[in-house]
């Protein structure tokens, strides 16, 4: 396969998130802010591109039995490395993303991805499949807060948009709306076209 | 500020579900909520397994990780930890209750990717319980997870034969199911508070 093939398959056709329902977890908790989502993303893509690339070439090395362990293993170490980073340079968002930084090991996309692509493909072409569908994570992130954040707080980024006259929506800051939304974007995503025309 | 154990018990199963409020521990929810029995399988194991590594876990951060000073370690430790506990208890099943096995065993595996019994361990550590409120946290954490799926699990077996839209069924109804959960469980939040 080519390369952009690679990438446009797993970061959009192939979804994690909307194909495969993986990786919900924190698509669902940070997605209230576009800033936090956009680090979460970028963290996890950072972690999909390395964790693919080294999990693809030691993967002749690594017995079948202990698969899982080491592939979590290596995904772990570079999550520290996405938190350490984070805390030394941005403390604050550090400090708003809390645990959901360290459960980027427990993503099942990362996982997903190591079993389904990394296992078998040259190194190089699981970095570009890593992210792939990281980024399409990210997107789908982003989608969800751009909405959750213009409603709830009437910013984007931080930057008031909406004016004073604004009546911010609570329940787009709370949990059940991330449900909400991320059913909505799978429902619209998943209508077959000629539904839609 | 020291609470009660007993106050943080109750507020992990309702005031602040680890699936409803944290969204910790979704995947295995959407895919095994598809039934009432193998969702109570799953409930339980996950019961089980975070009310010990949530006191495992304590023990290993304040008595290993803290004095030795490695706590950036403690993503690694904490997994390790997780994926040998349920390895051990898995063997451990299989070998004296081949019934229990049968009925539980199965769940074992898919619960070390479970990110609600990591997130368990993290949030522990972040809010600095005390060992008796840590096993609290955890042991009510499990059971409101337990709850959460088993009315998934009921209602989505009550809807199976209605009509939905195409691009809704399956994960989108399921997700809204759990939204309206979310919002339902947003009643009880008068009860306790906590963070």
């Amino acid at each position: 396969m080519k390369k952009k093939e690679i990438f446009i398959t797993s970061a959009f056709t192939e979804n994690s998130v909307w194909r495969q329902i993986l990786g919900i977890c924190s698509a669902l908790a940070v997605t209230n802010l576009m800033m936090n989502s956009l680090v979460m993303g970028l963290g996890v893509i950072f972690t999909l591109a390395l964790s693919g690339f080294t999990i693809s070439l030691i993967r002749d090395y690594i017995p079948k039995r202990i698969r899982m362990m080491v592939q979590t293993l290596i995904i772990a170490s570079y999550v520290i490395i996405v938190d350490l980073f984070l805390r030394a340079n941005y403390p604050e968002i550090s400090k708003a993303l809390g645990p959901y930084v360290g459960l980027i090991i427990t993503n099942c996309i990362i996982m997903g991805r190591a079993e389904a692509f990394a296992g078998k493909n040259s190194p190089f072409d699981s970095m570009i499949d890593g992210i792939g569908a990281g980024v399409g994570y990210t997107f789908v992130l982003l989608v969800i807060a751009f909405v959750r954040e213009i409603f709830g707080f009437g910013t984007l980024f931080g930057f008031q948009v909406m004016g004073d006259w604004w009546t911010k929506w609570s329940i787009m800051v709370m949990a059940p709306s991330a449900f909400f939304m991320l059913a909505i974007l799978i429902w619209i995503i998943n209508t077959p076209k000629k539904q839609v025309g | 500020m020291e609470l009660n154990p007993l106050i943080i018990f109750i507020a992990a199963i309702f005031t602040s579900n680890i699936l409803l409020t944290n969204f910790l521990g979704m995947c295995s929810f959407l895919s095994v909520s598809k039934e009432v029995e193998s969702s109570l399988g799953l409930g339980m194991a996950v019961v089980f397994v975070m009310t010990i590594t949530s006191a495992l876990n304590y023990a290993v951060y304040h008595f290993i990780l803290v004095p030795l000073d490695i706590i950036y370690l403690q993503y690694i430790i904490f997994i390790i930890v997780i994926a040998a506990f349920v390895q051990l208890t898995e063997m451990i099943i299989e070998r004296f209750s081949p019934i229990l096995y049968y009925s539980l065993g199965i769940f074992l595996p898919l619960i070390t990717v479970n990110c609600a019994i990591l997130g368990v361990s993290l949030f522990m550590v972040i809010r600095n319980y005390t060992f008796l409120q840590s096993i609290a946290y955890g042991a009510g954490s499990g059971l409101g997870w337990l709850l959460a799926i088993l009315a998934l699990a009921g209602i989505r077996q009550k809807v199976k034969e209605k009509y939905v839209p195409a691009g809704l069924a399956g994960a989108g109804l399921s997700l809204i199911i759990t939204g309206i959960m979310a919002l339902a469980f947003v009643g009880f939040s008068g009860i306790v508070v906590i963070q």
